[in-house]
């Protein structure tokens, strides 16, 4: 019987569902998304360039259509073979962090960046992709009563350490930080106890004090400065202020496309990466300010979405990871362009230049479709 | 199944509950974007104003002084001078200090820079040294690697290139001091100068113009990216002084080392061809910077050269003063052009005895004779006649003793004393101070300006008032034509005979300044002569009768000369004092005749061009 055998919910038992059915099954309305918020990026990039294409806007767009033909290509991949290479893809992150450690440039004062084949890798980036798949596979079949077991948790923490440990090494404070708190977030979607990250937080605090005596002098003063952005009017308070300077500037409607003085006039440097954000609130006010926010917004929402229409836990945990780890991104670089977190070098996704962060984000949007697209899919009752 | 479907409802709470946090953190941020951009966007605005435009004000160009036919006589040069801007310096000190060892400052200069570069940001310029010279220029310009920051540029000076022939009268320009600069910002621009004295002082808001201002937008390295708006400004006006520059300068010749001062007018107008003072200085240095010894020297020299005694030097006018006793007279009735007194050598009222000079009997004679061989016996009868009150209203009347109006500051009105003076002052007034009164001496203190007054209206018969400003802006100014004055209040016939009298003195053989009349065809100069004494003189003193020049220098009596010509048509006025110059006839007359004879030759008065169409005489 045809209309059984084409039951939404067992689509892959029927050949039809090929790649063109697949293809239909994108969430084409998260694309748009997508697309809108790398078009706010052009229109951010043309400006921060004094109002030409060169050498930001078209670069990155470039570089934009590149990333969406992988990510449209990654959520054609059938979701259960991404799970199989999940670990496999945690090791060569691993493997290319350490590479970086030994080999890469250094860029900013800290050893982020590598050259492959051309392209820039900045590992830290993949590596919390990966390790969102890893942890994924890792509790995909995770019964309650191993979720208590202590000794089941361990390794999983000890995965999500290695790779923190390592980008702390970089060094580079922000991504480490946002690498836990997606580990923690996906370890509390797979079920994990509320009172274990209660502990874990209380130990946090305790050893905070320790922790900031094994901080780098850039980062101390990071913080410092955060606390009185004032004390440092050309150092790194600096940046806060003209930050903020631009933010406000902008009013409710901005000061016109083009003709924001903090951004033509060169006051904030890295204005087209960590600091893209004030070009578009100072050009475009609150009202683009808020636009934006709502699209940022629309991203996580949906991948959250995407999470609960999964039907099998690895796809769930996948999309948790991915989302959170674009609403991190998100949250941490706004927060810091408003100068409430300390500068942390994160870029804003999809709008801010740069390849490397682009290019991790969109292969986790890939995936994060894949799972939308193979959302009701049966696993073999096997593990990863 | 069933598991499975209790495990996905707690994790769709889990992920729900992760949602609405994520929501509320990004309602957060909206709501922190709403305070930074809405709430606070008036902060912010102002804040970005500041951060990229930056206005500076620039010193207007400060207007010429010409004489009436355009030769400069203060004008604007470019010199040059060394600015630092910090910013720019690795490390400032290390730049200081290679500067220092290239142009030696003193240490007060070095404390000042210090005050400045520590109170200012890092790229606004800090005035090193102004005035830079070759030397200096040369050693800056070699060892430029070793001074980041340090910038050499133009900057605007006065220049004055009649020196200290035309200090007092074109006056002098310096720097606003911390009161002026306070209570007028513009005056706190670099570059900018107020008038202190002259013409300069009287004109200075004509000369000074308005602001210009240049708004740039810089970057967070105050480093110009464009410039978004540029006002020149209004640069100052030219002022054309009336007077005309080779006459000056003759003057100033003519009264080469000797102290004192020269006024000519145009009789006509009261206009100020010539103001000359003896000794001067070099109005230059006020801009620049007045050398300590330079100051002390001024101060010290008993010739005071900072003082422009033709407006502000008191003297007692001696017989200068005599045409003025005998319109008073007249006007009383006391006197008639055809009164005979009889001089005898002396005059004697109570117990005193009165001289003339020289103590030689002139006879009986009337006023123009009196006047011809000035007679000082003659004038103490008549001012016996008339009164001190009377004689003071006839000064008056002449521009003695009264404000003037005159178009620059500290001129003097100088004194004609009355009974009502004398009252006020505690003062018992004798018949005696009447008796000299009628000889020009006593109280009676005048400028050399309203002795030239007086001689151009008693020539004229008109009220004219001395002034100096011609154009302002090519304006012409009120005064500058014979119309705009009064008649005098004087009997036209009573003018005639004083004039009959003046015109003895310098055309007649036996009048005192025949020595200096005109050698002019068809010309002739009348004038009047003046001896006076600077104090009661010693018997000894007056056995030498003056003419002893081993008398000392300060108890000489002064030399003066008042006179106007055409005769039958007068155009000029002179009024000469030589400070203890001994006989007016000896040492004052001759310059009047040199001026006088350049002023009818090349006739300046009323014209804006010279005669013959040449070209106004170049500085020297």
């Amino acid at each position: 019987m045809i209309p059984e055998k084409l039951a939404p919910q067992r689509p892959f038992r029927d050949p039809s569902f090929g790649l063109v059915r697949k293809f239909v099954r994108i969430n084409w309305l998260f694309v748009l998304c997508v697309c809108l918020l790398a078009g706010v990026g052009y229109t951010a990039l043309y400006s921060a360039a004094g109002g030409a294409p060169v050498p930001y806007a078209n670069g990155q767009l470039v570089r934009f259509l590149v990333a969406l033909g992988l990510m449209l290509g990654i959520a054609m991949v059938d979701i259960r073979l991404i799970a199989k290479i999940s670990w496999p893809a945690y090791a060569l992150g691993i493997f290319l962090l350490l590479v970086v450690m030994k080999f890469g440039h250094t860029g900013l004062g800290a050893k982020r960046w590598m050259t492959v084949g051309g392209v820039e890798i900045q590992p830290s980036e993949l590596i919390k992709l990966f390790l969102t798949l890893a942890l994924a596979a890792y509790f995909h079949r995770a019964t309650q009563e191993r979720l208590n077991h202590i000794l089941f948790l361990l390794p999983a923490v000890g995965v999500i350490l290695l790779p923190v440990g390592l980008i702390l090494k970089e060094p580079n404070l922000g991504t480490a930080v946002i690498t836990a708190l997606i580990g923690a977030t996906v370890m509390l979607g797979a079920g994990v106890r509320w009172w274990k990250f209660a502990l874990v937080l209380g130990v946090l605090v305790v050893a905070a004090p320790l922790l900031y005596h094994h901080l780098h002098d850039y980062q101390r003063a990071r913080i410092i400065t955060f606390m009185n952005p004032g004390s440092d009017p050309l150092g790194a308070g600096y940046n806060i202020i003209q930050s903020k300077i631009a933010l406000g500037s902008g009013g409710f409607t901005g000061q016109g496309y083009l003709h924001g003085t903090q951004n033509q006039l060169n006051f904030l440097p890295e204005k087209q990466t960590d600091f893209v954000f004030t070009i578009i609130a100072e050009e475009f006010g609150f009202l683009g300010s808020i636009a934006v926010l709502g699209l940022l917004f629309s991203i996580v929402a949906m991948a959250l979405y995407t999470a609960l229409c999964s039907a099998h836990v690895y796809g769930r945990l996948v999309a948790l990871g991915v989302g959170t780890n674009f609403f991190l991104y998100c949250f941490v670089n706004l927060s810091m362009v408003m100068g409430l977190i300390p500068v942390g070098g994160v870029p804003l996704p999809l709008i801010s230049y740069g390849g490397s962060a682009l290019t991790a984000v969109m292969l986790g949007f890939g995936v994060l479709m894949s799972v939308h697209v193979h959302r009701d899919v049966e696993f073999a009752n096997e593990e990863f | 199944m069933k598991r499975e479907t209790k495990d996905r409802s707690a994790f769709n709470r889990r992920a729900l509950l992760i949602g609405t946090a994520q929501l509320g953190i990004f309602g957060a941020i909206a709501g922190k974007l709403y305070n930074l951009q809405v709430s606070q966007h008036g902060k912010y605005a102002l804040l970005a104003e500041q951060n990229s435009i930056s206005e500076r004000l620039e010193a207007p160009i400060r207007g010429l002084i010409t004489d009436r036919f355009g030769t400069i006589l203060a004008g604007n040069q470019q010199h040059w001078r060394a600015l630092f801007m910090q910013a720019l310096a690795p490390d400032p000190q290390a730049v200081l200090d290679n500067f220092y060892r290239l142009v030696p400052l003193p240490d007060d200069e070095k404390a000042r820079i210090a005050t400045d570069l520590a109170h200012r940001p890092g790229y606004i310029p800090v005035l090193l040294k102004d005035f830079l010279d070759w030397p200096d220029m040369a050693a800056l310009e070699v060892n430029t690697p070793d001074l980041p920051g340090v910038v050499v540029e133009v900057g605007a000076s006065r220049s004055y290139p009649f020196g200290p022939g035309l200090a007092h009268a074109v006056g002098y320009v310096a720097r606003p001091n911390a009161r002026e600069a306070a209570a007028d910002p513009v005056l706190s621009l670099p570059g900018i100068r107020v008038g202190r004295t002259g013409a300069e002082a009287a004109q200075d808001a004509a000369l000074r113009g308005m602001p210009g201002f240049v708004q740039t937008e810089t970057n967070v390295h105050g480093e110009v990216v464009r410039q978004v708006a540029h006002d020149d400004g209004t640069p100052g006006q030219t002022v054309a002084l009336a007077l005309d520059a080779g006459l000056q300068a003759l003057a100033v010749q003519r009264l080469a080392d000797q102290a004192g001062a020269v006024v000519m007018l145009d009789a006509n107008t009261g206009e100020i061809l010539a103001m000359a003072n003896s000794p001067a200085f070099d109005p230059e240095l006020f801009d620049k910077g007045v050398p300590a010894a330079t100051w002390a020297g001024w101060m010290a020299d008993a010739k005071d050269p900072l003082q422009n005694k033709a407006i502000s030097g008191l003297f007692a006018p001696g017989s200068t003063f005599k045409p003025t006793v005998a319109l008073a007279a007249m006007k009383s009735g006391a006197l008639t052009p055809d009164t005979v007194l009889t001089c005898i050598g002396s005059f004697t009222l109570g117990d005193h005895v009165f001289w003339c000079d020289n103590h030689v009997a002139h006879g009986s004679i009337t006023l123009h004779t009196a006047l011809q061989v000035s007679c000082d016996v003659f004038f103490y009868q008549v001012a016996l006649m008339v009164g001190i009150d009377r004689m003071a209203d006839m000064a008056a009347q002449l521009g003695l003793g009264t404000d003037l109006g005159m178009d620059m500051p500290d001129a003097s009105p100088g004194l004609v004393p009355t009974l009502d003076w004398a009252r006020s002052r505690g003062i018992h007034w004798a018949e005696g101070s009447t008796v000299v009164q009628g000889i020009g001496q006593g109280y009676t203190q005048l400028t050399p300006l309203a002795l030239a007054t007086m001689i151009a209206r008693v020539a004229t018969g008109s009220a004219v008032g001395p002034h100096i400003t011609r154009r302002i802006g090519g304006q012409l100014q009120d005064g500058s034509d014979p119309g705009d004055w009064p008649a005098l209040d004087v009997d036209p016939d009573h003018l005639a005979a004083v004039r009959q009298g003046l015109f003895e003195v310098v055309n007649t053989p036996a009048g005192t300044a025949y020595a200096s009349r005109l050698t002019l065809p068809n010309v002739q100069m009348a004038g009047k002569t003046g001896t006076a004494q600077v104090h009661n003189n010693t018997a000894a003193e007056k056995q030498k009768n003056f003419n002893d020049l081993t008398m000392a220098w300060e108890d000489r009596p002064n030399a003066l000369f008042v006179g106007f010509a055409p005769y039958d048509n007068p155009r000029y006025a002179i009024a000469v004092v030589i400070e203890h110059g001994n006989f007016g006839a000896q040492s004052a007359a001759p310059v009047a005749h040199d001026l006088m004879t350049y002023a009818l030759t090349h006739d300046p008065a009323g014209r804006d061009t010279p005669l013959g169409g040449a070209a106004g005489v170049a500085p020297s």
